[in-house]
């Protein structure tokens, strides 16, 4: 039993953190979120350089072949910073359920341009139900000869506006089982009849689109898993991309902390440093317990799934059951602890609460997966 | 990173589990038996029990083979709790000779009594105690008033201790006096190692929460004992103290989670078995939330104590950080309580010898007595002073 990083890993994040502390800074992340597309190209192609799309692709597909414990690495320094880049949306959730449910083909045509950074691709899944389980998916696909036509609309996209490609889950048959009939589609976000329009949110580090499909007519040799049976490969996917975002709210959170300690050792109130205040202490000690209690969990989920444990899926439920109750509850606390100027725009705080409120909705709430790790343990 | 057992983990993990599956006492698991034990029957009971690992070899493991251990890795010891847990293994009775005065004395004592008290403290022969807090010496230990002066090769102990565990069934006492009121209160502290049986010496039980009495006054009263029983050297108590804190947070941390575990592991068995609006309390969403969420945190108790095993292993000395664990434990030992008595309704409430009490009544027990999970040992406030202080660096208050 050895639950610690490496050497290897060690040197990675300090590498990552120099990097983004260097080039990913708070004024970027705010001129950013005023911009349409949301990112910026030349940051983007920077992390490229250092390989930070690959890095965890094989390197059959043009990657480095590293760990999913890696990535989590640099997840975790990414929302230390609010890095506002297409990385989740594209690496995490995009390569990674291509990576799960492509078939060989399939792989070695789009990944090694998203590796490389050249393309950017995303997964719509959420409908105006709104929830994760196969039974808020309604958007139909037709299937005619070789062919599938698309309509209906997808909510909550995650950096559509700039994705070059679409993984999209529809219902391609209607049964008893609302697990069965759904299947996968890769789609050119260009593609005639599909519209994107960004949602105006409270976190404008990360976007979210509404996905307007009129009768989008796409190849069946674009379908991705199995027809009809795609869901489980789907969900193996989604709990890498669900534990990698729990990896980035554990550094965000991290982070967020971090400022509330330094405010507390230099405001001055009553004549001392208000950390000197229990009623400030606490908090802020409670802070730490939530965030290292987070990272027991999220390294363990990542663990599990790195090395195929059997209780992977439930590690990755109650890790993003934890995270969306502790990063909310540290960043409403920074704002708290910082007071006034905790509420205003020019203070930082607000950003990482606003991720942080975005992030727990994101893949399942807390109610969500707690239900999830509870079918799971089994109850 | 790597979450499972080594090879020689798991050999080892499997000798546990042969051996406890054929020692661990059938009668453990009847709960009749078990109320039907007196007091005094379940103190021979346990030491028998404890009696018994000794001579398989399962006392004391991570002590060092001269002192009667087999210098395991904290990890083997971690391995061995939790086959004990599997098994439903009766529990440890010498607890702190074990994991609290065994160790100290390895670090701060002589060889004479290193050969006098370590093996009678691995067969249980001698219980042990600790004799720490005073009434007005709680939170702030080092304020503590018991002296002790020295009249030719004796000393000469008066005062009182009080939340003294163990103390009526204890032949030794890990005791705290003041041997120096001249100088700054840190300074003027020694440890002694003191016989339970000397003339002088009161125990009064003291009436807890739940009824029993598990914790003693402690009364003084011109209690000589020799110069020979100081443990460490003179007014350098504190130190031995600091010793016995970082052995007790680094021990406990697995058994107490692994404890919080076989109760968790119970509360899911009960709920399965009651029923709520006729159908088993499993079913119901809420209860159903409240559980995976305590089964989350049991979890993270066990992430963590592996988190801290590795950084011990790598060569980390254990610091202030194990506030966390155990600030983060009495927490959770308290939901999960909670819980049960939710999930049980109204007959949440009834005591053992009740007709209608579920599990003889352990569940309002156990939420009585796990109120002082978040006192004793340090309070929650004291815990997060030190993690806003010495983990943090946030100013004193």
């Amino acid at each position: 039993m050895d639950f610690g990083f490496s050497e290897q890993q060690e040197l990675l994040r300090a590498s990552a953190r120099h990097f983004l502390e260097r080039e990913c800074s708070t004024n970027l992340v705010r001129r950013l979120s005023d911009d349409a597309q949301g990112y910026s190209a030349d940051l983007w192609q920077k992390m490229a350089e250092l390989g930070w799309m690959g890095l965890v692709l094989p390197e059959t597909y043009g990657g480095s072949g590293f760990s999913f414990v890696d990535l989590t690495i640099l997840m975790e320094e990414m929302g230390r910073v609010l890095l506002p880049a297409p990385f989740f949306s594209s690496i995490a959730l995009g390569a990674l359920t291509l990576l799960e449910t492509g078939s060989e083909a399939q792989r070695q045509q789009m990944l090694p341009r998203l590796a490389r950074g050249e393309a950017k691709a995303s997964v719509a899944l959420l409908e105006s139900d709104g929830g994760y389980d196969p039974r808020g998916i309604s958007m139909r696909a037709s299937i005619r000869g070789n062919r599938a036509t698309l309509n209906g609309t997808k909510l909550f996209v995650v950096d559509a506006q700039v994705a070059d490609h679409l993984i999209c889950v529809v219902r391609t048959r209607r049964g008893r089982d609302p697990e069965s009939g759904l299947s996968l589609f890769m789609l050119d976000m260009a593609s005639p009849g599909l519209s994107c329009t960004p949602l105006v949110g409270m976190d404008q580090t990360r976007r979210l689109c509404e996905l307007s499909f009129t009768r989008v007519s796409v190849s069946l040799e674009a379908m991705l898993g199995g027809r009809d049976t795609a869901w489980p490969l789907l969900q193996r996917a989604l709990d890498k991309a669900t534990v990698a975002l729990c990896a980035e709210m554990v550094g965000g959170a991290e982070k967020a902390m971090e400022l509330c300690v330094e405010y507390g050792k230099t405001r001055v109130q009553f004549g001392r440093q208000i950390g000197g205040f229990q009623a400030v202490k606490h908090k802020i000690a409670d802070m730490k317990v939530l965030v290292e209690n987070a990272k027991s969990v999220v390294y363990y989920a990542a663990w599990a799934l790195d090395s195929g444990a059997p209780e992977a899926s439930r590690a990755a439920s109650m890790a993003k059951a934890y995270c969306s109750e502790m990063y909310p509850r540290v960043a409403a606390d920074g704002v708290q602890v910082h007071g006034g100027i905790g509420f205003t725009w020019d203070h930082n705080m607000h950003l990482y609460l606003k991720r942080a409120k975005s992030s727990e909705v994101l893949l399942g709430n807390a109610t969500w997966h707690r239900e999830r790790t509870a079918t799971l343990i089994p109850l | 990173m790597d979450l499972t057992l080594t090879p020689a983990e798991e050999a080892f993990r499997h000798e546990c589990q042969l051996w406890l599956d054929a020692h661990v006492p059938r009668e453990w698991h009847d709960p009749t038996f078990r109320d039907s034990l007196s007091a005094s029957d379940e103190i021979a009971f346990l030491k028998s029990w404890q009696q018994a690992l000794y001579d398989g070899g399962w006392i004391g493991l991570t002590w060092p083979r001269e002192y009667g251990g087999r210098s395991a890795t904290l990890m083997q010891q971690v391995i061995f709790h939790r086959e004990m847990a599997r098994a439903k293994a009766p529990p440890l009775i010498n607890i702190l000779g074990l994991i609290v005065a065994g160790p100290t004395i390895m670090v701060h004592g002589t060889e004479a009594q290193k050969r006098r008290y370590l093996p009678k403290i691995l067969t249980a022969e001698e219980i042990w105690c600790q004799g720490f807090s005073e009434p007005n010496a709680g939170s702030d230990l080092a304020s503590l008033a018991t002296r002790a002066s020295l009249e030719g090769d004796e000393f000469v102990v008066n005062g009182q201790k009080i939340w003294n565990s163990y103390g009526h069934l204890a032949q030794q006492c890990l005791l705290l006096v003041r041997t120096d009121a001249q100088v700054p209160k840190h300074q003027g502290i020694s440890a002694l190692i003191l016989d339970m049986h000397r003339p002088g010496i009161t125990v009064q039980p003291l009436r807890q929460i739940t009824g029993e009495a598990e914790f003693n006054e402690v009364f003084f009263d011109n209690v000589r004992l020799p110069r020979a029983n100081l443990l460490g050297a003179i007014n350098d108590g504190w130190n031995v103290a600091i010793t016995i804190l970082m052995f007790e947070r680094l021990n406990t941390a697995s058994l107490l989670e692994i404890q919080t575990k076989i109760a968790l592991d119970q509360l899911i068995d009960t709920a399965r078995r009651t029923l709520r609006h006729g159908r088993p309390a499993t079913e119901d969403a809420l209860i159903r939330q409240k559980l995976a969420q305590i089964y989350t945190e049991v979890e993270i108790l066990r992430l963590s104590t592996y988190r801290s095993i590795t950084r011990f292993q790598r060569g980390e000395r254990p610091g202030p950080e194990g506030s966390i664990e155990k600030l983060f434990w009495s927490e959770t030992t308290q939901h999960l309580f909670e819980a049960a008595m939710d999930i049980l309704g109204p007959q949440g409430q009834l005591l053992k010898g009740s007709k209608w009490a579920v599990d003889s009544g352990q569940w309002p027990y156990q939420f009585l007595r796990s109120r002082a999970d978040t006192i004793a040992g340090g309070t929650s406030e004291i815990l997060r002073n030190i993690i806003g202080e010495r983990v943090l660096g946030l100013p004193r208050g």
